[in-house]
């Protein structure tokens, strides 16, 4: 069967994210970026797929600038087969995301859609779930297990409170969750194969998609400060302070 | 300008973010609906009709929504979007499954995590792992909303509002295998006063367990506990506090042996006041404490038991 990965390039996870004095929006010059780690954990899933025997072709697609394409040459590093990019240099909102992503998936037509289950820049937690309904396909979102038989998915879902387990029919539209799986290193070898690996350039024009942003940003701050706390020296003055000073307790 | 509310609800108890979600509807519009998804589930909406200001409960029944299959849920909140000019949903594990669904049915943009009401098309959301606040304002004619519900708090009791039974749409191409819940007595960790997290230097389940329950129980609190701490299998993953698990605003928030990654940061930076105890004076924690303590949890853990009588 075939998979389809959806990737995103975002600002490493380990970069703190300055707004820019201006308010426009997050200072991404110079920044250093990676792939969206639940992207990653979604390739290792797709990848693990493949070396069970289970998917017979792997294929990546990301949306965004050019350099995107390093994004999508770290997924083939780490197993997929092929990429597709659809360039575009504006910022692209969920909505249409999830439209370009339908139109890839009318095009390739996969049998499942792996993806992670949100991006740590926008946080939305959105794209999975809009593909899902606009192809008319289930969806099992905050994935932590995944077994593909035939026809069929069986994913364990983190919900809050706990675990639920929901059998889906395929195709259908998976998100990755942290606890799925522990995505794999790319070796150096792989890295150069990954060079020969197609990517085909794409736009949304392309595919017929109307990216335009519906949501206008007005403003982007920082959150408010708090301020400065003090040390204490033991857990007495510690509960003492919780009692007079905080009233918590 | 008609706003519907969808409860938060586990089929026999009504969740408080709901509540919280009710008083962020109030900011949008006077007409606020509450819509009850489930199975058995009319003590939520009798819970529902009470809440203030409420004009209307609609329950709507059946096996797929009472187990919160998303493409029930959204098919049942399509049907009644015509009647509505935005539909606000907590931004739980649940809501954030089926939201963008509704949002992508509507061809709507969803704006999730909502903090701020600034007018009935203007909304604050945190991005970036809550580092930077963002101002959007939406021109789309149907809105949807998730809710973060620390952000907000709940409306009252002391309505009456009416209430409506509907039946819920079921979803093909699911079908519901099983669940495996967290049984505890501690108070739900996204509506606790107090909570409790420990992190990493915990070491094991079984001291994380020795440690932290029994300061929590001590304090009525609900546990936390950080990634780190659920990824090495210390913790539940649902005791997640962080931008990937759940996102708390207690009155007071105990961090023991926790570093004070960006990502759980995120989680419960709004707390009213943070308590930090880890050994390593420079751990990022101790930026955003309100009372630092540096010293060993093994020391200090049974001298804060000790100090609270």
């Amino acid at each position: 069967m075939k998979v389809l990965v959806p990737v995103k390039r975002v600002i490493d996870y380990n970069v703190k994210a300055r707004v820019k004095p201006d308010q426009s929006g997050v200072d991404l010059a110079n920044v250093k970026m990676s792939m969206n780690p639940f992207c990653e954990i979604a390739v290792e899933e797709a990848v693990r797929l493949k070396e069970k025997g289970v998917a017979t072709e792997v294929v990546i697609v990301s949306i965004g600038p050019a350099q995107a394409q390093e994004t999508i040459r770290t997924a083939l590093a780490m197993g997929g087969d092929r990429g597709i990019l659809i360039q575009s240099d504006s910022d692209v909102e969920p909505l249409a995301v999830a439209k370009l992503l339908k139109a890839v998936a009318d095009e390739e037509k996969p049998n499942l859609i792996l993806m992670g289950k949100q991006a740590i820049d926008g946080d939305n937690n959105a794209v999975g779930q809009m593909l899902s309904q606009l192809l008319g396909w289930p969806q099992a979102t905050f994935a932590s297990k995944l077994d593909v038989a035939a026809d069929k998915a069986t994913v364990t879902r983190e919900v809050d409170g706990g675990l639920q387990t929901i059998e889906v029919a395929l195709p259908a539209v998976v998100t990755a969750d942290l606890r799925l799986n522990e995505p794999r290193y790319a070796s150096l070898p792989n890295i150069m194969k990954a060079k020969k690996k197609e990517i085909a350039t794409k736009t949304a024009g392309d595919y017929g998609v109307d990216v335009a942003p519906r949501l206008k940003v007005l403003k982007v701050t920082e959150p408010p400060k708090r301020s400065a706390g003090v040390k204490v020296e033991n857990a007495a003055e510690l509960v003492a302070k919780l009692k007079s000073e905080a009233g918590v307790l | 300008m008609a706003v519907l509310v969808v409860a938060d609800n586990d089929n026999a108890h009504l969740r408080d973010t709901t509540n919280k979600t009710v008083t962020a509807a109030k900011a949008l519009s006077g007409d606020v609906d509450v819509l009850v998804l489930g199975q058995g589930a009319d003590a939520v909406a009798a819970a529902a009709a009470k809440i203030d200001g409420v004009r209307k409960v609609i329950l709507a029944e059946g096996a797929d929504v009472g187990h919160g299959i998303a493409e029930a849920v959204a098919d049942t909140i399509i049907g009644l979007a015509g009647g509505y000019d935005a539909v606000l949903i907590p931004a739980t594990a649940s809501g954030k499954n089926f939201a963008p669904r509704v949002a992508a049915k509507l061809d709507a943009s969803p704006i999730s995590d909502v903090v701020e009401v600034v007018s009935a098309d203007t909304f604050v959301r945190p991005i970036y792992a809550g580092n930077a606040l963002e101002t959007v304002q939406t021109a789309d004619a149907k809105k949807v909303l998730t809710v973060r519900p620390t952000a907000f708090k709940p409306a009252g009791d002391g309505g009456s509002a009416a209430a409506e039974k509907i039946a819920g749409a079921s979803a093909s191409g699911v079908k519901f295998v099983g669940e495996e819940m967290v049984k505890s007595d501690r108070p739900e960790l996204t509506a606790a006063k107090i909570v409790v997290s420990g992190g990493r230097a915990m070491g094991s389940a079984e001291e994380f367990s020795k440690v932290i329950e029994p300061l929590a129980d001590k304090l009525g609190a609900a546990v936390g506990a950080s990634r780190a701490a659920v990824d090495a299998g210390y913790a539940p993953n649902d005791y997640q506090v962080g931008q990937t698990g759940k996102v708390v605003a207690p009155e007071l928030y105990i961090a023991v042996g926790i570093s004070g990654a960006i990502q759980h940061l995120a989680g419960m930076k709004d707390s009213k006041v943070i308590v930090a105890i880890n050994k390593d004076a420079d751990a990022p924690i101790f930026q955003v404490a309100d009372y630092g303590l540096v010293a060993d949890y093994k020391t200090a853990v049974p001298e804060l038991m000790a100090a609270l009588g």
